[in-house]
């Protein structure tokens, strides 16, 4: 298995470089430029900057420089956060961002799990159609919406949240990012276990556990909930990836010094190096994620090998 | 008698209205027999049978009396049903491929129904479940013990099937299409296998199939489903040498023959099986039927006595 997982991720290294180019040229691509401001700078001023940053060179001399200093884990400095590199920047917000994220995912499990699957068993009843109801609002209501709406009930009208802020990460400022963020995911995990219950409560070798005999929590723990919980299996590699690089809206909402806000600013200043540097490190944390959830796949379907 | 069914009937609610699957019937299984129950897909054979399982699908309901050992069992709650499912009877079924649990070993889907109907230790679970597993033919059962279906054939997961299905000794098993879904060198060799086991284990056995010839040399009594209702049952040998059922001749004629050769098409009874959503008035089989006349048009004919051991439900005096 840890001779399938190296082979995995070696594979990937052709996707990662392939990235990282169309990035690198992609961002030089867009208009405006780093140091651009609303007043020119001297024209002496601004050739030192873009000199100091080697960005006077050629641009295919940048590229290689890039490529070089990222082999040494070197994501270079920050152009607007003067003395921060970008990996201290990764570095700081990451662990911010990921643990609202750990913390969403985890409820929109148990959460979405549990309610999916007596949905599932209770088809067609009061609770199912609720569940259902509940999850597609979740689903359609976009989280540019639910967050202020959720900052307005339970920071400004029942005030027992704070509204945005950070507090230095105490557990009260936590509470609405991650309920924002969870939320979408509840929805859509009830609604794919639900639908993939109802499919293994239906299907024959139900019926055979049922043949023999088997109570009802059996059949249903032991026998229904290895299948029915694949496609959530398969779905927590992208939601995972999703939820822990920070929700840039949610994130910029509640005030949260997390990763996705450097990513944002990085886009809008065209700060090169931080916009490359969170995109490599998405792109990495996706690839291991995936290979993560493959492994899990392979220890819940005996039919699928992981070799 | 072992398994006493009086008026069974068995309803599905669907979108465009109710379905009868199941119409009245009435039979009876002694104990150690083997009883065939033919007719062609859609008859209602597998419908009757998860109806006195208490299997039936959620929009599905099943009335009248259905006496195992002389105890009433049609309409008992899940739990009371799971101390006899399993133990007093057992049922297996049409596609092995799917029956049995992907994502559990063989091991754990037997050594289960053991510990949870015999309190069996883990230790005397495997036991007796690698005992039944050698009964079944399932060569080094040992090591193929901790697999999992998928590693298996389709002939060898019916003999898993069946072994877990005996082992805590039922007094019936039903089989339900147990060939259907096999390749024909395995299929012989499973249906010698139930009637061996039937036989050893003094146990009665519901062969169900489409294919009369399934029955043949197995089953004591044969009785045949048309749309929902039996229109004959008999000993399988008065069956074969003379079927009192229009339908029943029909299945006969269209049973391929090893004497036949080649070169002769097989018969096949013309028409379509019956829609169950709308029955005719009277004969369900009166589309398909060469000798219909008058009285069949709006009465449907009874299950009546023919003589001591045959019944056939034909307006007809005698087939011609
Ligand atoms: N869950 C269900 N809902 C509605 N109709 C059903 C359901 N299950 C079975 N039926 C109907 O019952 C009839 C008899 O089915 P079945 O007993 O499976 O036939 P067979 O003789 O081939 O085993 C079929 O025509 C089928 O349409
Ligand atoms: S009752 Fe009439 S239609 Fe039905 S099988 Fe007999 S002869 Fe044919
Ligand atoms: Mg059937």
């Amino acid at each position: 298995m840890l001779s399938y997982a190296l082979r995995r991720l070696g594979s990937a290294i052709p996707t990662l470089f392939i990235i990282i180019t169309v990035a690198f040229f992609m961002m030089r691509l867009a208009p405006g430029g780093p140091f651009d401001r609303e007043k020119q700078l001297p024209p002496e001023i601004e050739a030192n900057i873009l000199k100091a940053y080697n960005l006077d060179k050629p641009i295919h001399l940048q590229y290689l420089d890039y490529m070089k200093n990222i082999l040494r884990g070197d994501f270079g400095p920050s152009y607007k956060y003067l003395d921060f590199t970008v990996n201290d920047l990764i570095l700081t917000g990451f662990p911010v961002s990921m643990r609202l994220g750990l913390y969403a995912i985890t409820i929109a499990i148990v959460i979405g799990v549990t309610a999916g699957t007596i949905a599932a068993l209770k088809q067609n009843s009061l609770f199912d159609y609720l569940v259902m109801g509940v999850a597609m609002t979740g689903i359609a209501i976009p989280n540019f919406v639910m967050a202020p709406l959720l900052a307005l009930v339970f920071g400004v009208y029942l005030s027992i949240l704070p509204v945005a802020g950070w507090g230095g990460g105490a557990f009260k400022y936590q509470i609405l990012p991650v309920i924002t963020l969870a939320l979408p995911q509840v929805a859509y995990i009830a609604r794919l276990t639900r639908g993939s219950m109802v499919e293994i409560m239906n299907s024959n070798f139900i019926r055979t556990a049922r043949a023999k005999g088997l109570s009802e929590k059996i059949v249903v723990v032991r026998h229904a909930l290895r299948g029915g919980l694949l496609p959530v299996v398969s779905y927590l590699g992208p939601a995972t990836a999703a939820v822990i690089t920070g929700s840039v809206v949610i994130e910029s909402i509640f005030d949260v010094p997390g990763i996705g806000r450097y990513f944002v600013n990085g886009a809008l200043n065209r700060d090169y190096p931080v916009v490359m540097g969170v995109v490599i490190f998405y792109a990495i944390l996706i690839i291991v994620l995936n290979l993560i959830v493959d492994l899990v796949y392979g220890f819940f379907d005996p039919r699928v090998k992981v070799e | 008698m072992l398994l006493d069914v009086q008026n069974l009937t068995t309803r599905f609610h669907t979108h465009d209205g109710e379905v009868c699957a199941v119409n009245n019937i009435n039979f009876s299984v002694e104990a150690g027999e083997c009883l065939g129950v033919v007719g062609e897909s859609g008859s209602g054979k597998t419908q009757a049978f998860l109806s006195i399982m208490g299997l039936l699908a959620k929009n599905g309901s099943a009335d009248g009396q259905v006496y195992f050992d002389g105890r009433q069992i049609l309409g008992l709650s899940g739990n009371e049903l799971n101390n006899l499912r399993g133990v007093e009877f057992s049922m297996i079924f049409q596609d092995p491929m799917t029956s049995l649990n992907p994502f559990m070993r063989i091991s754990r889907q037997m050594t289960e129904v053991l510990s949870e109907h015999q309190g069996l230790s883990e230790k005397d679970a495997v036991k007796r479940s690698l005992d039944l597993l050698d009964l079944v033919g399932i060569p080094e059962a040992k090591k193929r013990f901790s697999m999992y279906p998928h590693e298996f054939s389709g002939g060898m997961r019916q003999r898993v099937m069946i072994a877990m299905a005996l082992l805590c000794e039922p007094k019936l098993l039903i089989a339900d299409e147990p060939t259907t879904a096999l390749d024909v060198t395995v299929q012989a060799q499973i249906l010698e296998l139930i009637a061996r086991l039937g036989s050893e284990l003094n146990m009665a056995t519901v062969l169900i199939t489409h294919d009369l010839g399934v029955i043949a040399g197995l089953s004591d009594r044969v009785m045949v489903m048309y749309g929902g209702r039996i229109v004959e049952k008999a000993p399988v040998r008065d069956l074969f040498k003379q079927p009192q059922h229009p339908y029943s001749k029909g299945l006969l004629e269209s049973m391929p023959r090893v004497d036949d050769s080649n070169n002769k098409s097989l018969y096949t009874i013309p028409g379509q099986p019956p829609d169950l959503q709308a029955l005719p008035l009277g004969c369900a089989f009166i589309p398909r039927c060469e000798h219909a006349f008058a009285p069949c048009e709006n009465q449907v004919p009874d299950l009546v006595k023919i003589s001591s051991d045959r019944f056939k439900a034909c307006h007809l005096e005698e087939l011609p």
